[in-house]
């Protein structure tokens, strides 16, 4: 028996938007403390994966547990309750909001007292607890991703999903965020992440798993997959 | 000049404001819920009437009577989403639009069943001065107390708006409602929430009208295209640029009737209308987003 139960797993899930599956069969876990990098080409069925997690997604068939609780076809509202925070790709602030009332929202579901952890938060994340007046809309985009990462935490989730948070940064800032991403986790949160960048996200990563075409193609440790060859000549750039 | 301030732009600021009062309840619908609600209009009747039935059954002063038509018309409106708007929410924008068309002739209907087809007012027979503030500046007790209270519940719906949780939620929703279920916002509550402000904000409005003029069935339904081209001018989806563009054509339309040129009105009172529609083509040619960026679809 396990000790402490997968955060997260999946379970031969296949599904998609509508009759056609978007990913097939796929097998997938993150365990406490982890993170965990999925890479693969455009339309692999990357983010569709993390999708079907968060309830946005008909599943033809599977099973999908968190902590050992099933969450199968769960609503998005309920997925979130129990402690699973989504970073969309894009749009993923309230650029008329400030930070700090972005942050506020992302404690919406919280019924105590919010300001605890919003002090955590800040101490995590320093450049938002200086720009927290400011309209959200009016940073920059590193500071947006860093905006839409505190705002997951803020339910103090059981797992942080995270849809490509590099994606259009210039190379600066995309290490700045995953090295944000690495902060996160180890104050405690796992991470599962979708990620073009590979090399940069297999370097933090526990684990990573490669998708092609909507399938599992290979899973290893984050250093093995980068040590792989085949990998590497496909995502790597050699 | 005094004439000018007297007789033209003090009337244009009262009319402002109720435009102003409709408007930021059109624009928090469709922020929220992302249609036009062509049944905001009927909704400021019935809310004028709530006002003259209470008024009429209980003695209560209008002070009274107002805040409690407010609360009564809200709670209309989160029934009639309920019944009517809610079973289309996951529909084209299209289908919530024409079902608050039919929600418009339904609400009228039932005024000119319950009251009657003519004409009420909340004090008959009864005329309110025009007090003398400064030499020459003339305003109407009745008038000063409107735009105060419009004032009053701007700055009511401001400090909701930034101050509370379920305020900025509302804010959040506008901003992008999808994002809002993903973040765990309730959003049903909040709408809830627009529903009961947007509705109380309409009686408002409503009771403004007739106590500037008289209350007929129509008398709603014949401001909803002023308001619609207030919420539009400033901003659909912003409240704030729904009172300035409230206070914009409202002011507008009073004014260009003043003899600027000569000794005739410029613009013949029964043009106000179409100012409105010109100012809002106008506005919206130099900067399609409205005054303060609302949504512009393409």
């Amino acid at each position: 028996m396990n000790a402490s139960p997968r955060i997260l797993e999946l379970e031969n899930v296949s599904g998609g938007y509508g009759d056609t599956d978007i990913i097939h069969n796929i097998d997938l876990y993150v365990e406490p403390g982890e993170i965990v990098v999925i890479i693969g080409p455009n339309g692999a069925g990357k983010s569709t994966a993390i999708k079907a997690v968060f309830g946005l997604l008909q599943l033809s068939s599977g099973r999908i547990s968190l902590a050992g609780k099933d969450i199968t076809n769960a609503p998005t509202a309920q997925v979130v309750r129990m402690g699973v925070c989504y970073v969309p790709q894009v749009a993923n602030v309230f650029p008329t909001l400030t930070v700090e009332e972005n942050l506020e929202m992302g404690a919406f579901a919280r019924t105590d007292d919010f300001h605890p952890r919003l002090n955590e938060v800040y101490t995590l994340l320093p450049p938002l607890k200086q720009k927290r007046r400011q309209p959200a809309g009016t940073l920059s985009g590193g500071q947006r991703q860093m905006v839409a990462i505190g705002k997951a935490l803020m339910l103090d989730p059981q797992i942080l999903l995270l849809d490509e948070p590099t994606a259009g940064l210039s190379p600066k800032f995309q290490s700045e965020i995953l090295e944000i991403v690495k902060q996160v986790n180890r104050a405690g949160t796992p991470v599962l992440m979708v990620e073009q960048n590979a090399k940069q996200s297999l370097k933090i990563a526990d684990r990573g798993y490669v998708f092609v075409d909507g399938r599992k193609r290979t899973e290893d440790s984050g250093p093995r997959l980068l040590a792989n060859a085949e990998i590497a000549e496909m995502f790597l750039g050699g | 000049m005094l004439i000018f301030i007297n007789d033209y732009l003090i009337h244009g600021i009262v009319i402002g404001s109720i435009y102003a009062l409709g408007a930021v309840g059109v624009s928090l619908v469709f922020g929220n819920l992302r249609f036009a609600n062509f049944a905001h209009g009927s909704l400021m009747t019935i809310g004028a009437y709530f006002a003259l039935a209470i008024m009429h059954n209980t003695g209560l002063p209008i002070m009274l009577a107002l805040p409690l038509a407010m609360v009564l018309t809200g709670l209309l409106c989160v029934g009639l989403d309920k019944a009517f708007i809610r079973p289309f929410r996951a529909s084209a924008t299209i289908i919530p639009l024409i079902a608050s068309f039919g929600l418009a002739l339904m609400i009228q209907s039932a005024v000119q069943m319950i009251w009657g087809p003519g004409m009420h007012a909340y004090f008959p027979g009864q005329i309110t001065r025009p007090v003398e503030i400064i030499e020459g500046l003339r305003v109407s007790p009745r008038h000063m107390w409107m735009v105060a209270a419009a004032l009053l519940f701007m700055l009511a719906l401001h400090l909701l708006l930034t101050r509370t949780k379920i305020g900025k939620a509302m804010r959040a929703m506008a901003d992008n409602a999808e994002l809002a279920r993903l973040t765990g916002i309730d959003t049903e509550r909040v709408i809830v929430a627009t529903w009961l402000i947007a509705g109380a904000l309409a009686c408002a409005a409503g009771v403004m009208l007739g106590l500037d003029t008289q209350l007929r069935p129509m008398m709603g339904f014949e401001l909803l295209l002023p308001i619609f081209a207030a919420a539009i001018v400033g901003g659909i989806g912003q409240p704030y640029g729904a009172m300035a563009g409230g206070l914009l054509i409202g002011i507008a339309q009073e004014l260009v009737s003043y003899s600027w040129l000569g000794t005739g009105p410029l613009i013949s009172p029964s043009y106000k209308e179409g100012v409105a529609f010109a100012i809002m083509v106008l506005v919206l040619l130099i900067r399609p987003s409205g005054i303060f960026r609302g949504r512009v679809y393409s």
